[in-house]
């Protein structure tokens, strides 16, 4: 029981943690409707950053503040310089374009931090196991994670339905040349809405770079996991986004930890073993094919944003 | 009146005649690793003919291509590992399973449209993947060593490098003619129509559905093909073989090409293995190249290589 709840937890943290990574996706693609494939390279960055100003300035906390910041301004950059042009194009050829800026990034890091990984070291103060309920330990650090994604979460939504500027985001997303029209500046609007979702991936990298290393091709893995997340929530919403994630995070996460044991029942130890790690990792693929057949344009299609 | 040759077709005549002479070249004292970089790239060739059929002329944006690859590369190497060498087998069966796959794919990713499509079909690309790196096995993550290639009837023999050679370019130059026949067919010019404007497709009579599952099986099985050269090339196969990026690679050589071009692919293929070639012998870091190049291809060069022939008139 402990177990399972303890799993649970770091499912919902895994789940999280996506859902920062496809809020972005999903931001980008509902309102310029951009596919970005590069989303994956500013979470690697992010965690590259992360790792490099924490052994600067020696504190965890502020080497994130930076990473952060530092993440936020390439990826205004990254639109300024290549994004920008894109806009209104063939998904084919944001699909090639991006695919180009992976084989820059992973390259450019590379170059900067040579071909080895990095490690981020946690802080002492988050290096501990707490007592989350009576009899139950859990991580700090991933509990701290499970805490600030969700208020990222909440942050999200009430900047997309309740200020001005998720005001116009909404309005620039359904009508991009009205919003132009009334006198709206909707480069700079572009801009600020990629950068929010650089940011968002880059958060999602540095959080993660603790409890994994910090190495190029990292982002690679998880970009596909964040589209099947924004697929599945249906692509442009970002309720759909976080249910969608929490919901793949914990089948995820979960599978992984019983599916052995399940699969014993049925098969012989021998076959459970071998077909164990295969079927798990391809659970959320199945359950994307699943959502897919049965709602074409996934749970929360778009118009329910 | 005799036609004036332009550039576009002297550039592809030229192009067929080096790859038809180059074991030649080879023979007389050239390099042989370059006839292993021109098998390698005939191969992919032919891998991006058939993404060709669905990405340009079908407008169905596969993004989970390199599937193939893996399943006739799999096909060829776990029959192998099982001891049974004849190509008579190994490869109908290659050629069965990517075109089953494909069909099953095919038929649940052609419901859905546009972004949902790339989607689904590198999702169910990445799942091949985690199929076969489960395989303990055949290998599992580290890949499967092919010890013997296919056997055929003597004296056709593929472990000849220039036989090979010629097996591979042989069966481009079909898939090509094959395609080409196959678009300017009813069955292909019904394909573009359903590209153009579905609907309207359908308003005549067509049922553009089944249309579009036939082009993908016939795609995915031709790839199929290629997937069995490949790992008859490499005497190996793994299930990096099936990655996305790889898949990426494709578009790229058939964007790069020129989409809906016959020839379109192969120039495609050849200009980016050479340019990999090329760059990598000057910088180690040639992908920060690379890169910025394929975004530069995009945005100005649309029509790709093939395109920007077109528009040079002698």
């Amino acid at each position: 029981m402990t177990l399972f709840i303890e799993q649970c937890l770091n499912g919902l943290q895994f789940g999280l943690l996506l859902f920062l990574l496809a809020a972005g996706l999903t931001l980008v693609f509902g309102i310029m409707d951009l596919v970005n494939l590069a989303h994956g390279s500013l979470y690697m960055i992010g965690a590259y950053f992360a790792a490099t100003f924490a052994a600067w300035t020696g504190s965890f906390v502020l080497g994130a503040v930076l990473a952060l910041i530092a993440t936020l301004m390439i990826g205004m950059a990254v639109e300024v310089i290549a994004m920008r042009r894109l806009y209104g194009r063939d998904h084919l050829d944001h699909v090639l374009g991006t695919f180009g800026l992976i084989l820059f990034f992973d390259e450019l890091v590379r170059l900067i931090w040579g071909p080895d990984g990095m490690s981020l070291p946690l802080p002492s103060w988050l290096n501990i196991s707490v007592q989350i309920l009576p009899g139950i330990q859990y991580s700090a650090y991933k509990f701290s994670i499970i805490v600030v994604a969700l208020a990222v979460a909440i942050f999200l939504y009430v900047l997309v339905m309740r200020t001005r500027i998720g005001m116009l985001i909404r309005a620039g997303a359904s009508n991009r040349e009205m919003v132009g029209a009334l006198g709206v500046n909707i480069k700079l609007l572009y801009t600020l809405v990629f950068g929010l979702g650089a940011a968002l991936a880059g958060l999602a990298g540095l959080m993660q770079a603790p409890i994994l290393t910090v190495q190029i091709g990292m982002g690679e893995n998880i970009l596909i996991l964040a589209f099947v997340v924004t697929v599945i929530g249906g692509i442009g919403s970002i309720r759909g986004a976080f249910v969608a994630a929490i919901l793949v995070g914990f089948i995820d996460t979960v599978g992984r930890s019983y599916l052995p044991d399940l699969l014993r029942l049925v098969l012989s130890p021998n076959a459970a073993a071998t077909a164990a790690p295969a079927l798990s990792s391809m659970l959320i693929y199945l359950l994307m094919a699943i959502v897919l057949v049965v709602k074409p344009q996934g749970l929360f299609s778009a118009g329910e944003k | 009146m005799t036609p004036v040759p332009n550039l576009r077709s002297i550039v592809i005549v030229v192009l067929l005649a080096a790859l038809v002479l180059l074991p030649v070249y080879v023979q007389f004292g050239g390099d042989r690793f370059v006839l292993t970089l021109f098998t390698r790239i005939v191969i992919l060739a032919l891998a991006a003919v058939s993404l060709n059929l669905i990405l340009g002329y079908g407008g169905m944006m596969s993004f989970g291509h390199a599937v193939y690859l893996g399943i006739g590369g799999y096909a060829v190497g776990m029959l192998a590992h099982e001891g049974i060498f004849s190509g008579f087998v190994q490869w109908p069966v290659a050629l069965a399973a990517s075109a089953l796959f494909a069909l099953v794919i095919g038929a649940l990713s052609l419901r859905t449209r546009g972004v949902y499509f790339i989607m689904i079909t590198l999702a169910f690309a990445q799942m091949a993947y985690y199929v076969f790196a489960g395989l303990a096995r055949y290998g599992g993550d580290d890949g499967l060593t092919i010890y013997k290639r296919s056997e055929f009837i003597p004296p056709l023999n593929l472990s000849n490098k220039v036989q090979f050679y010629y097996v591979c370019l042989a069966l481009l130059f079909a898939a090509i003619y094959l395609v080409w026949r196959l678009t300017n067919s009813r069955f292909g010019l019904a394909i573009q129509g359903a590209r153009s404007n579905d609907t309207r497709m359908r308003a005549i009579g067509f049922p553009t559905y089944r249309y579009r599952l036939v082009c993908f099986v016939i795609a995915g099985t031709l790839c199929g093909l290629a997937g069995a050269l490949l790992a008859n090339h490499t005497d190996f196969v793994s299930p990096a073989t099936m990655y996305w990026t790889r898949s990426g690679d494709l578009i790229i050589m058939v964007v790069l090409g020129g989409m809906a071009s016959p020839f379109g692919p192969l120039i495609g293929a050849v200009a980016l293995l050479l340019l990999e070639e090329v760059l990598s012998g000057i910088t180690e870091y040639w992908q920060i190249i690379l890169g910025p190049l394929l975004l530069l291809v995009v945005l100005f060069a649309r029509g790709g290589i093939d395109g920007l022939l077109k528009q040079v008139r002698r």
